[in-house]
């Protein structure tokens, strides 16, 4: 095992944590405002690989644009799905909202299996973005370089964003406390739809990064990444941004290395490494690594 | 109580109603008969899930885990041994030499998940809401992953195939009246109302001196048993077992059954379960012929959906209506409910 070797897993790892991160900010965004674990996140990011796909090879959109369309169509099915499906069941049991989401999750796997078959499909990126660039110790496609750059990116705007804005700071007192946020003037409908938009937007986006790194898309390709997503935001503690990026990066890393660095008999069951991980995160630290304590867990 | 009836009584009424069913069955075609074990397969399974998730109020998506786990041992138990040495290297001496009858392999295979059930329950069962769920639904994934690596014992993603097709239509209404009854009469025990309260209100029963670890694992493990058992008669109808003959879409499916049903209700979760399973399996064809693959499954999820928003209590609540109230419509007051 050279130092070579394992350079470029850690380097798969940090593009890996990097979509599960941008993943799992959507699912911590929608969940701290609304309460609701949103199932049919992973299908957001299938919807936006397959957005990527059309834009570049019906549409011979260039690179970026197709970015920004992508984003913009995560977005759109985001706030569509949260009006149609989720805002009339507000108040409701959380159960219920999780089982909702489950339906539109089925839903929308179901129409892309319908309108563009089950077959997975080549994911081709234009040739500059397959190039080697040479950072000293390894080379790395210009790809991996983009996927996590564009990553801290997008996760430093949003931080500030939140942190430093008007609506940013509504979004804010609408997850501390909706009630009291309503009664300060806060259009809560608006926030919540804000939310499903930047979550679903960022989830996209991590669609394009999935479909341009590993070259195939499905329409089943957004469960296991977005359940995995879901351990990452646990991890990081459910309602934290800058907890959802360090589950993200630090679920993105070990899932990699275990595979990697372990005897390769052991490979097959990262999955249940993943989801192992998940369930000695609940019972240790139930309120994941920069949760705050929410009086009961549900 | 008067809900509960004579075990005698449900006898008589069951052993009719095999005859019936086998009267009616025996001049059908292979392929309807299956298509009622699966129904029947379904009942069990949305009528067990329904003792976790709609009494004790568990979010649970864990049965196709049980299911796997369920499925696999019943089919080793009955596997021949020359088969099984050859195809299961690994497999300890012990087992290889054994090959069971079909009924009581079931039974092991039913108490396989449930033991499986408790120890995973003791801690996971710590969990609430959504978070239970998604502990459960990653039980359905670590089962799988299991299933498909440890190919000495379960010939990996290839599966076990050419089971023997045991399951018959009489298995699967034993066991389906069996779920039934269990279910019934737990719900109308102190038992079942401890499970009621606990899903009302946590602290309240605690209080009340309900011990609500072990009230929780236990509804489980029941849960978990039944699933095995399905799991069992599952593969010998279908004759096939492999890691991914249960998924996460199964669980959607049951859970759709519970909640349509109306999470508690036995009744909803039998009607449900019966209409779901038929009309999934009628409109195949139809969904075949217009090459528009996925639109039952895209239909159930709209009326999901629509009956959370609409009526988010299910057909029935907890209630049991007595459906059959017209044949002897005064004799009996109707029975007592439990509506939250």
């Amino acid at each position: 095992m050279t130092s070579a070797y394992i350079l470029s897993q850690i380097a798969n790892g940090v593009i890996l944590g990097s979509m599960y991160a941008l993943v799992a900010i959507g699912f911590t965004m929608i969940y701290s405002i609304v309460r609701l674990i949103n199932f049919a996140h992973g299908d957001i990011f299938t919807i936006g690989a397959f957005t990527t796909l059309a834009c570049i090879a019906l549409a011979k959109l260039p690179f970026p644009v197709a970015i920004v369309v992508v984003v913009a169509a995560g977005a759109l099915t985001g706030m569509v799905i949260e009006r149609i499906a989720f805002r009339p069941m507000r108040g409701a049991p959380q159960v219920t909202g999780f089982i909702a989401s489950l339906a539109v999750a089925i839903f929308l796997e179901n129409l892309a299996v319908m309108t563009i078959s089950a077959q997975p499909r080549t994911f081709l990126v234009p040739d500059y973005l397959n190039g080697l660039v040479d950072l000293g110790l390894m080379s790395v496609r210009m790809i991996d370089l983009m996927i996590v750059l564009l990553a801290i990116v997008l996760t430093i705007a949003l931080v500030l964003f939140v942190r430093f804005t008007k609506v940013g700071v509504a979004m804010r007192a609408t997850a501390e406390n909706y009630d009291v946020a309503r009664l300060m003037g806060i259009n809560i409908n608006r926030m919540i739809m804000l939310a499903f938009a930047i979550g679903s937007g960022l989830a996209a986006v991590s669609g394009l990064m999935w479909g341009s790194k590993y070259g195939q898309i499905s329409p089943f390709m957004g469960l296991l990444p977005g359940l995995k997503a879901f351990v990452a935001a646990v991890i990081g503690g459910v309602g934290s941004i800058p907890g959802a990026v360090l589950g993200g990066y630090l679920l993105g890393l070990s899932e990699v290395l275990f595979v990697a660095l372990l005897p390769p008999e052991y490979s097959g069951y990262r999955n249940a490494f993943v989801f192992g991980a998940l369930i000695i995160v609940l019972l240790v630290m139930p309120n994941g690594l920069l949760g705050r304590n929410t009086e009961a867990r549900a | 109580m008067s809900a509960v009836l004579p075990l005698v009584r449900v006898a008589v009424i069951a052993v009719l109603g095999w005859l019936l069913l086998l009267a009616a069955t025996s001049g059908l075609d292979p392929y309807t008969v299956s298509i009622i074990g699966f129904v029947g397969t379904n009942i069990i399974l949305a009528v067990s899930l329904n003792i976790t998730n709609g009494f004790v109020g568990l979010f649970s998506l864990g049965h196709p885990a049980f299911m796997t786990l369920g499925g696999y041992l019943t089919a080793i138990l009955v596997m021949a041994p020359a088969r099984k040495a050859v195809m299961l290297k690994s497999l300890p001496d012990v087992l290889v030499a054994q090959q069971w009858p079909f009924f009581p392999a079931l039974l092991v295979g039913g108490l396989f998940a449930a033991a499986a059930a408790t120890l995973v329950g003791f801690p996971v069962l710590r969990l609430r809401g959504h978070y239970l769920a998604v502990a459960t639904l990653g039980l359905i994934f670590i089962v799988q992953s299991f299933a498909v690596n440890m190919s000495g014992l379960t010939r990996g993603a290839l599966g076990l195939s050419g089971l023997p097709a045991l399951t018959s239509v009489s298995w699967v209404y034993l066991f389906a009246v069996v779920t039934v009854y269990v279910s019934w009469r737990l719900k109308h025990s102190s038992l079942g109302r401890t499970m009621l309260a606990i899903r009302e209100n946590e602290l309240a029963a605690a209080c009340l001196g309900i011990r609500v670890a072990r009230t929780r694992v236990m509804s489980f493990a029941l849960g978990a048993f039944f699933a095995g058992v399905a799991g069992g008669l599952w593969v010998h109808l279908v004759t096939l077992i492999s890691p991914h003959s249960f998924t996460f879409l199964l669980a959607f499916q049951l859970v759709v059954m519970v909640v349509l049903g109306g999470t508690g209700s036995i009744t909803g979760a039998v009607l449900v379960a019966v209409v779901l399973t038929v009309a999934t399996e009628a409109l195949r064809p139809a969904e075949e012929a217009a090459g528009l693959f996925g639109a039952s499954q895209m239909t159930i999820a709209v009326v999901v959906v629509l009956v959370l928003i609409f009526r988010p209590a299910g057909l029935f609540g907890s209630a049991e209506p007595n459906l059959f109230a017209w044949l002897h419509r005064g004799a009996r007051a109707s029975l007592p409910t439990s509506n939250p």
